[in-house]
């Protein structure tokens, strides 16, 4: 690896890690704003610069699917979409987790129909939040890289062995040429092991995966699933550690941007983080206590890493990029109020909605977002706010 | 009769040489008892072998097969969904290519083969198999067709005949059943320009066991589609599974043929049809239907045989 960033689009930056992961197959269906990634991965297919089986399938339903069958057979499985693609592959989604298939999944995240919108928000994973994958955002391009690296890791784990949601912001994030180090292929098998799929499909030792599970082991079944999941966070945070030691980069489940003193704490995943991380720095500049959380980790929920860096904080404001209708207003304020609801010291939770199909927050509407948050904060009226809407 | 012992003698010396006595699928199913499907696939079963995987889709076969601790199948299977399990073949299929040339398995010759019933076939998995079919994936489909969604309790699906009484297109004051005729999946399967697509019928095992081991010997996609006979849905004799799989072949009401790089055979030859009536009435299904409604049936059915027939024979010139 060259210790010197190269300017390029995120979405080619994550195309060329993914060929240095050692993909086996890729599966996948075009749509905006993913296609850069599976356009990219396409052509270095067709150089004969990835040794992989790409299948250009006829629906994401079907990427899923073939994903499903790669990653029984013991290989290691790509994929990638972005809104109504993975409301399409819904139900698989489910059965890719039940049954412990590895598999990773860029997500360019984008909004729902209807209206129709190409542009970004969280929507779609948010929908797809309880299906039992691991849910993993990045911020910049190359945190897009290097967690994409530590994916495959915490999928193939042993003893996690769960599809993984790399989500990166569409077009906020996938379109955007950003400078990025891509770890070498040396590099990578360095900390990526071969992956060895503990009972793969294959005649020399037949398995039998999907079996009908009556009400005597359906419960027992799920309650295994989510322990599998609830554990993982382990393995996840050892990945980010030892990612830490070998590229000097690190990551946490729940990241602090000048938590230290602040009375005011805002929440954010994903590219707007950035954005928010300089309106702390102008806050601070004026002597305002305000600093910043950005979730790493969705799925599992980092209850407990939440709960110690939030503790000392008055206010905290979560802001979703994704509306949950007839609920509580943001997906993410809600899954934070109940992790910190009834126990104390914690601060109060308010909830803004912003930043939806592709709506720009810029360092002006976050420090108004502050204002809102505060006021909300003592605010029993209203469940939650939303940022910036016509009236 | 003496000379029916004969013969059957002489099924006790050339079965074993000609059939394998291995059975990769075993008995202690929870199939229906005289389950024509099942039947279709213990020889689709023993036609692929050991060196293969199962690709399962939603359905009759996929539960009566598997549930947990239990299981019938000695070869590897997989199921998933109801309708993908031609796009998971493609992803099996693909991942044993890679890993056979990167050294991680020892090699990719290994036979995929995915299954599904009329409903995952003709309605629901038509896009997933169609996009697989396509692609060109190495892989073996068998639709195993009784005709209607039996899993769930007999409603009607694009498969089921014209004129079929099922819980979704019940014969009433008004309607006579099932008012659409069935879709011709085969034609749909050839139009993929595959190497080699069959209709076949356990009732003709040897002919069902030879059509499997073609498909699989092709390169590329096969797709197969096999009269699997079901007295649940059906209302037929549970003894009579093979006999109404006869009746089907001989009154025209289900043609067995081979479509091979686009050419037809008619692999058994029906020069005379036995009265349709024959086959109809041992079903229950059809039970409603007026002499004037059979006419019309067997009309269309001798219609479609000749057209079959005709396509056969200008190509065998």
């Amino acid at each position: 690896m060259s210790n010197k960033p190269v300017g390029m689009e995120v979405s080619v930056a994550l195309s060329e890690t993914i060929m240095h992961c050692d993909v086996d197959v890729i599966a996948a269906y075009p749509i905006t704003p993913q296609t850069h990634i599976v356009e990219h991965l396409a052509d270095l297919f067709a150089d004969g610069e990835m040794d992989a089986e790409y299948i250009p399938v006829e629906s994401e339903h079907s990427a899923l699917s073939a994903c499903m069958g790669s990653a029984a057979a013991g290989a290691r499985t790509f994929t990638a979409t972005a809104a109504q693609g993975l409301e399409y592959m819904h139900e698989t989604l489910f059965i890719a987790s039940a049954m412990r298939m590895p598999i990773v999944m860029a997500i360019a995240n984008r909004a729902l129909s209807a209206p129709i919108s190409v542009w970004g928000d969280h929507s779609d994973v948010m929908a797809a939040r309880d299906t039992g994958w691991i849910s993993i955002f990045a911020e910049n391009g190359q945190e897009t890289v290097d967690l994409a690296i530590m994916s495959f890791r915490i999928a193939e784990d042993h003893k996690v062995l769960l599809p993984v949601f790399l989500n990166l912001d569409g077009f906020h994030l996938s379109h955007m040429i950003e400078p990025v180090l891509i770890p070498s292929r040396e590099e990578v098998k360095a900390f990526l092991p071969e992956h060895i799929y503990p009972a793969p499909l294959h005649p020399s030792k037949p398995v039998a995966m999907g079996e009908c599970a009556g009400p005597n082991i359906y419960t027992e079944a799920k309650k295994q699933q989510w322990e599998v999941l609830e554990k993982s966070i382990d393995i996840i945070r050892q990945v980010f550690a030892d990612f830490g030691k070998q590229f000097g980069r690190e990551y946490h489940l729940v990241e602090e941007y000048k938590v230290e003193g602040a009375k005011t704490l805002l929440l954010t995943m994903g590219s707007y983080s950035e954005t928010a991380m300089t309106c702390v720095d102008k806050m601070r500049a004026q002597g305002k206590k305000v600093g910043l959380i950005r979730l790493r980790c969705f799925r599992p929920f980092p209850f407990d890493d939440l709960r110690k860096v939030v503790k000392n904080a008055d206010t905290l404001i979560v802001l979703d990029r994704s509306l949950v209708m007839g609920g509580p207003g943001g997906p993410v304020m809600s899954e934070v109020r109940s992790a910190l609801f009834g126990r104390k010291g914690m601060p109060k939770v308010s909830g803004i909605v912003g930043g939806l199909g592709g709506r720009d927050i810029t360092v002006e509407d976050f420090e108004k977002i502050y204002d809102l948050g505060e006021k909300l904060a003592n605010d029993q009226s209203r469940e939650f706010a939303m940022y910036g809407v016509k009236e | 009769m003496e000379k029916m012992t004969n013969n059957m003698q002489n099924y006790n010396v050339f079965v074993p040489r000609i059939v394998d006595n291995d059975e990769p699928y075993s008995s202690g199913h929870r199939g229906c008892v005289g389950c024509g499907e099942v039947l279709a696939m213990r020889l689709v079963a023993k036609a692929i072998g050991r060196n293969a995987v199962v690709c399962a889709s939603t359905g009759c076969m996929e539960i009566i097969s598997s549930q947990f601790p239990y299981n019938s199948w000695k070869i590897p299977w997989i199921h998933t969904l109801f309708e993908n399990s031609a796009a998971v073949a493609s992803g099996i299929e693909a991942a044993y290519k890679v890993m056979a040339r990167k050294g991680k398995i020892p090699s990719a010759d290994i036979s995929v083969v995915a299954m599904g019933g009329d409903g995952g076939t003709f309605d629901i998995g038509l896009q997933a198999l169609s996009g697989a079919l396509e692609r060109g994936h190495d892989f073996l489909y068998v639709c195993y067709d009784n005709e209607a969604y039996m899993n769930t309790g007999v409603q009607r699906s694009s498969a089921t005949p014209f004129g079929a009484s099922t819980s979704t297109s019940p014969a009433g004051k008004r309607r006579s059943g099932q008012h659409a005729w069935k879709k011709n999946m085969p034609s749909i399967a050839a139009a993929h320009n595959i190497p080699y697509v069959a209709t076949a019928c356990p009732s003709y095992p040897y002919d069902l066991m030879e059509k499997v081991k073609k498909g699989l010997a092709v390169k590329g996609p096969a797709y197969i589609q096999i009269y699997s006979s079901c007295p649940t849905g059906w209302k037929c004799d549970s003894a009579d599974a093979v006999k109404v799989g006869r009746l089907a072949v001989e009154t025209g009401a289900y043609p067995m043929y081979e479509i091979v790089n686009g050419q037809v055979n008619i692999t058994i030859p029906t020069p005379e049809f036995r009265p349709l009536k024959e086959y109809l009435e041992i079903q229950r299904r059809f039970r409603h239907l007026t002499e004037e409604d059979i006419a019309v049936i067997e009309e269309r059915l001798h219609k479609e045989y000749r057209e079959l027939e005709e396509k056969s024979k200008c190509q065998n010139k």
